[in-house]
This record gives structure tokens, sequence and C-alpha cells, in this order.
């Protein structure tokens, strides 16, 4: 009863901040709305038992990245971005793409189900009652025992692309 | 009804913490102020705030009445949405960062949950939002520069201080507040005895985190008036004070918890030391002592009653620190109570190493910040985690002992501190060099 009704409020407040995010003028309110909405997912996490995910949400989202955001924000001209139009006339494009995609989504859900009713795939089932134990060496274990090449792969990607970063944006001396 | 108290019960005691955490901490807050008014006056050769009860005791107080009465002002072309509730980000995030930790083996908030420190540092980070959009909504230059400078700052030394989280946490080998506190009781030393390097990181980055002298550039005064509490008054004002304080006693908790032992006495596993156990009755003795004695000083009869009353609650504070060695009822409540004694006198210790650095340092630039975080702590800490890794790797796998590949860990982090120094001091000379030179010749073609 309480796990559901935790649920649909970090949902509901996640979805709520996320559509706020897109319809706000102002850039730094869109971004606390972001913070807001990554704050309700992190929340989902730890209802999940999933306690380092919802650290790790935390600190490098809302607590890392989210200030970089804020940060650049305040730097630029928001004077003229106020001025700026936001949507562009491609409405009807837009709502096609995502009425199309909304569909396959709720079609391949209904697949997997296995012939199951798509009321009953809806109907969430209940967090885990117990907990993932131990959390944070099973991560540990996943990402540097089982798929230790897929991830150091990722943190080379990760570096030359912060390299190239660097290189780009330094000044010619 | 009776399911409703059944549904309750877990949650009673946690809600009585919280209630403790967010009624007593104002006060602290006020009072810490109060010893960093002193403790700047007695570095000064002066008295410090002597007027308000004897010896200012009553100062927090009066400050505190003339916050709350003091007119609330909003700019009329501040953002007054976000301008209205970036100080309670800060407050919030300081004061919700403070569920996880544990005061002392008995008080803690939170389920020992096993990424308590994650917790605490996150959350506890998540404060900056509402210095950035505090400075930002006030519409004004000062203010923004000021939030500016603090999120710099902030996303600079965050790494380094987690480098030394890290440092910590290996040789804990775990993330639960608890279980830290516990190995470092099981391995019978205190982890700042075997990383000092990680502490002394954990300590700068800690002061610049807080936005502390001589780290304090987003409120630097002679530069930007107060940076980004330019344009708050009265109540609001208070509440960034207040969350600045707050952070202060988080940081002073997370280093208390990793590095200082957290609530164990010093020396928990030597039994020959029992004395020791007798230290915070007899110090609280020893205070309630001196007030007694300054009684007849008191100029004014109120005062002197007023410093007979305080001289009681010491007495009272010793009596209950000493009741669980003398009186067998007690005897159970022997750590929780001692826990917490010793878990506050480091918090304060700490504290008080930052307010001993804030009057002695001159503040720093800020380049010269920037090239300490960036240049300096940053490798330190790094090249400090791996040959921490390394060493319990040895200990470990080949059965070295704990202390020689420790030691051989600090030295070596020493050994590159000090050439990242050297070559920080040639790089300086060299642009001097180079700067002295354009200039000569610059003065000549004037000259011509």
């Amino acid at each position: 009863m309480l796990d559901k009704a935790l649920f649909y409020f970090f949902g509901s407040l996640a979805i709520v901040s996320a559509i706020l995010v897109v319809t706000r003028r102002s850039a730094v309110h869109s971004a606390i709305f972001l913070i807001t909405a990554l704050l309700a997912t992190a929340g989902i996490f730890l209802q999940l038992h999933a306690e380092f995910l919802f650290i790790v949400q935390i600190i490098l989202y809302a607590g890392g990245i989210m200030v970089l955001f804020v940060f650049v924000i305040m730097l630029v001209n928001l004077d003229v971005m106020l001025h700026q139009v936001r949507f562009t006339r491609q409405k009807w494009v837009a709502l096609v793409l995502a009425v199309s995609l909304g569909s396959f989504a709720a079609f391949w859900i209904y697949r997997s189900g296995h012939g199951v009713a798509l009321k009953s795939v809806l109907n969430i089932p209940a967090a885990p009652t117990t907990r993932l134990e131990p959390n944070t060496e099973m991560i540990s274990q996943g990402l540097f025992h089982d798929y230790i090449l897929p991830f150091e792969l990722a943190s080379i990607l990760l570096l030359v692309a912060m390299i190239g970063a660097v290189v780009m944006a330094k000044k010619k001396v | 009804m009776h399911g409703f108290i059944e549904f309750f019960r877990p949650h009673v005691l946690p809600l009585i913490y919280a209630l403790v955490i967010v009624a007593v901490l104002p006060l602290l807050a006020g009072y810490i102020v109060l010893v960093e008014r002193k403790v700047m006056a007695d570095m000064q050769a002066r008295l410090g705030p002597m007027r308000v009860g004897p010896h200012g005791l009553l100062q927090p107080i009066a400050d505190a009445l003339k916050l709350l009465i003091k007119e609330d002002i909003i700019p009329e072309m501040a953002d007054q949405w976000i301008f209205w509730i970036a100080p309670l980000i800060s407050v919030t995030a300081a004061m919700l960062s403070m569920a996880a930790l544990a005061f002392g083996p008995a008080f803690q908030v939170a389920r020992d949950i096993n990424v308590g420190i994650l917790f605490v540092v996150g959350v506890s980070a998540l404060g900056i939002f509402g210095i950035v959009l505090g400075g930002w909504a006030s519409n004004s230059h000062y203010s923004l520069l000021g939030a500016l400078r603090s999120a710099a700052q902030l996303v600079s030394y965050e790494t380094a201080a987690g480098m030394a989280l890290v440092s910590g946490l290996l040789l804990a080998r775990t993330l639960s507040i608890r279980g830290i506190v516990e190995m470092q009781h099981a391995q019978g030393v205190w982890f700042v005895f075997l990383t000092p390097i990680a502490f002394f990181i954990y300590l700068v980055a800690s002061i610049a985190e807080t936005n502390r002298a001589p780290f304090d550039l987003p409120e630097a005064e002679s530069e930007l008036v107060a940076g980004y509490m330019t344009e708050f008054s009265g109540f609001r004002w208070s509440l960034y004070f207040l969350a600045e304080y707050a952070n202060m006693v988080v940081v002073a908790s997370v280093a208390t918890t990793l590095f200082l032992g957290g609530w164990l006495r010093p020396f928990p596993n030597v039994a020959w030391l029992w004395p020791l156990d007798h230290v915070p009755a007899l110090l609280m003795l020893l205070i309630a002592g001196y007030c007694f004695i300054r009684i007849p000083k008191q100029p004014v009869r109120i005062q002197q009653q007023f410093i007979a009353v305080v001289g009681l609650l010491c007495l009272l504070v010793a009596a209950v620190l000493a009741a669980p060695l003398f009186v067998g009822p007690a005897r159970p409540f022997m750590a929780a109570i001692h826990g917490g004694f010793w878990f506050m006198a480091k918090v304060f210790f700490y504290i008080y190493i930052f307010m001993w650095l804030r009057f002695t340092l001159p503040r720093y630039r800020f380049d010269q910040l920037m090239k300490l975080g960036w240049h300096f702590l940053i490798p330190v800490s790094v090249v400090n985690v791996m040959g921490l890794g390394l060493a319990l790797a040895l200990h470990w796998e080949k059965q070295w002992g704990l202390a020689p590949a420790l030691s051989l860990t600090t030295a070596a982090t020493l050994a590159v501190a000090l050439w990242l120094l050297w070559a920080q001091r040639e790089r300086d000379r060299s642009d001097m060099e180079a700067q002295e030179e354009r200039r000569s010749q610059g003065s000549t073609v004037h000259a011509r």
C-alpha cells in the first residue's frame, strides 16, 4: 500500500517535472525541474532497493552534472534566449513521431507479456520486499568482473571524448 | 487504531531523533558562531562579545531574535520564486544529510544502509544549488559572481575530497557509517594514522567546500560585498548562515567517522587506559567549577544568577556522564552516552581547526585556489589512492605487514607532493622571468 503510494508519488513527480522542463520559458526554471525529475527517479531506485544506484544518481546527475548545467546557463545571456521562439513549426511531425513511438513501446510491452492482457502488464508488480544484498558489492562484481571488457571500453571512449573536448576548447597559444 | 499504532511504531524513534536534530541544530549553530567570535577575539587579544549575558553567553539568542524581526526584503527585479526557495534548498540539503550520520552508537535517524557515507556526502553537496540559484535569482552582479565562484570551487574540490574519502573507504572496506567505525574498533587504530595524507586532503577540501576562510572567495567582503548573500536579509539570510554552519557540522562528522574513529574513545582496545572513561565527567565538573568561581566577578545580580544556572547545567551533564560508571542500572547506556560525548568532542575539535585556520591564514586569490585544487590536491589524492590500493593488495596477497606497506605509500605520496610543489615553483619562476623580459622589451620600444 505504502509502496504503491510512494511509487505513484515519485513517478508522477518525475513525469510532471519532465513536462515542465520543456515548457518553462526560463532556462534556470527548466534546470530546477530537471533536478526534481532526476531526484524523483532516484527515489524510484531507492524503492527498488537499489541503494547504490540511488546515491549515484544523486551524486552524479543531481550533484555533479546539474551543477555544471546551471553554471553554464548562468553564463549565457538569458535575455536573448527569452525572446527567441522555442517551438518551431514542426508540431505535427513531432506529434506523429511521439504517437508512433508510444504505440510501438506499448505494443512491445503487450507482446512481452506473452499474450497476457495489457491490463495486467500495467498492473505494476510490487517492489522486491527483500533487500538486494550486498548491493554495492553486486554492482562492483558486475562492473569489474563479469563485464570488465565493455566497462573498460566505455571508459576509454569517455576518456577520448574528454581529451577531445579539452583540445577543442583550448585556446590557441 | 491498533494497526495505526503498529504501523508507526518503527518510525517513532527516528522521528524523535530527527526532531532533536532540527530543534538543536540552530541553537548549536548559534553557539558555534559565539565560540568562533570568542576564539577570534582570543587570537586577536581582545575579549569578544561580553555584553549579553555573562561572557556573552546569551549573544546567539539575541542575534537570532534580531534576525527574526528584521525586515524581509525581496528585490523588485529578482526572480521571486527562486529567491524564495533558494535558502530552503541549502538548509534542507544540510539537514537531510544528517539523517544518515551516526552521532554515537545509538543515535542515528536512518537505518544503517550500506551507502551511508555516500548519502551524507551526496546530499550535502546538493546544498550548492541553494547558493547558485540564490545568487542568480538576486539579479545582482555581486551575487552572480559569488554564486559562480562557489559552484566552480565546489566542483573542483569535490574530486579531491572524494578521492580522500576513497582512501579511507579502502581501509574500511564498507560504505556503512556504523561499519566504518566498527572496523576502526576492530583494527584498534584510527584511520587518520593509517593515511594521514588523505585526512589532510579532506581537511583542505572540506574547508573549500564549506566556503570558509582562507577559501571564502564566494563571500569575499572586500571584493563582492557579501557574495551570493548580498541581496538577502533577515530570516532568509539567517537560513543561509544556518546552512553554512550545518554543513560545517556535516563535514566534521564525516571526517570524524572516517578518520577520527567516530564515537570511539581514544585507545578503545587498551584495557589499562580505563581512566579515560572518567575524562568526560571530570571535564564537565571542571567547567562547572569554573562557572562557580566566576560568580562573584559578575557585575549584575541577574548575570550572577545566570552563570550559576550554567554551572548547575554543567553539573547535571557531568552527573549524566558519570552515571554509567558508578550506578548499576545505568551501565547499559555507557556506550550510548559516552559515544555521543566523544563524537561531539571530535566534531568540535575539527571545527576548531577550521576557526584556527580562518584567523591565521590570509585569503587565497581565485587563480591560486584553482591551482591548489587542480595542480596539487587532485594529483596527490589520486596517487595516494593508487598507493593505498597497492599497499592493501600487498597486505592481503603477499602477507606484508599493514604498517610498513602503508608507511611506504605515505612516503611515496609525500615525495610526489614535494615534486609537484617544486615543479610548480619552477613554472612560476619561468613565468615571472618571461613577464619580466616582455616588460623590459616593451619599455625599450617605448623609449625609442
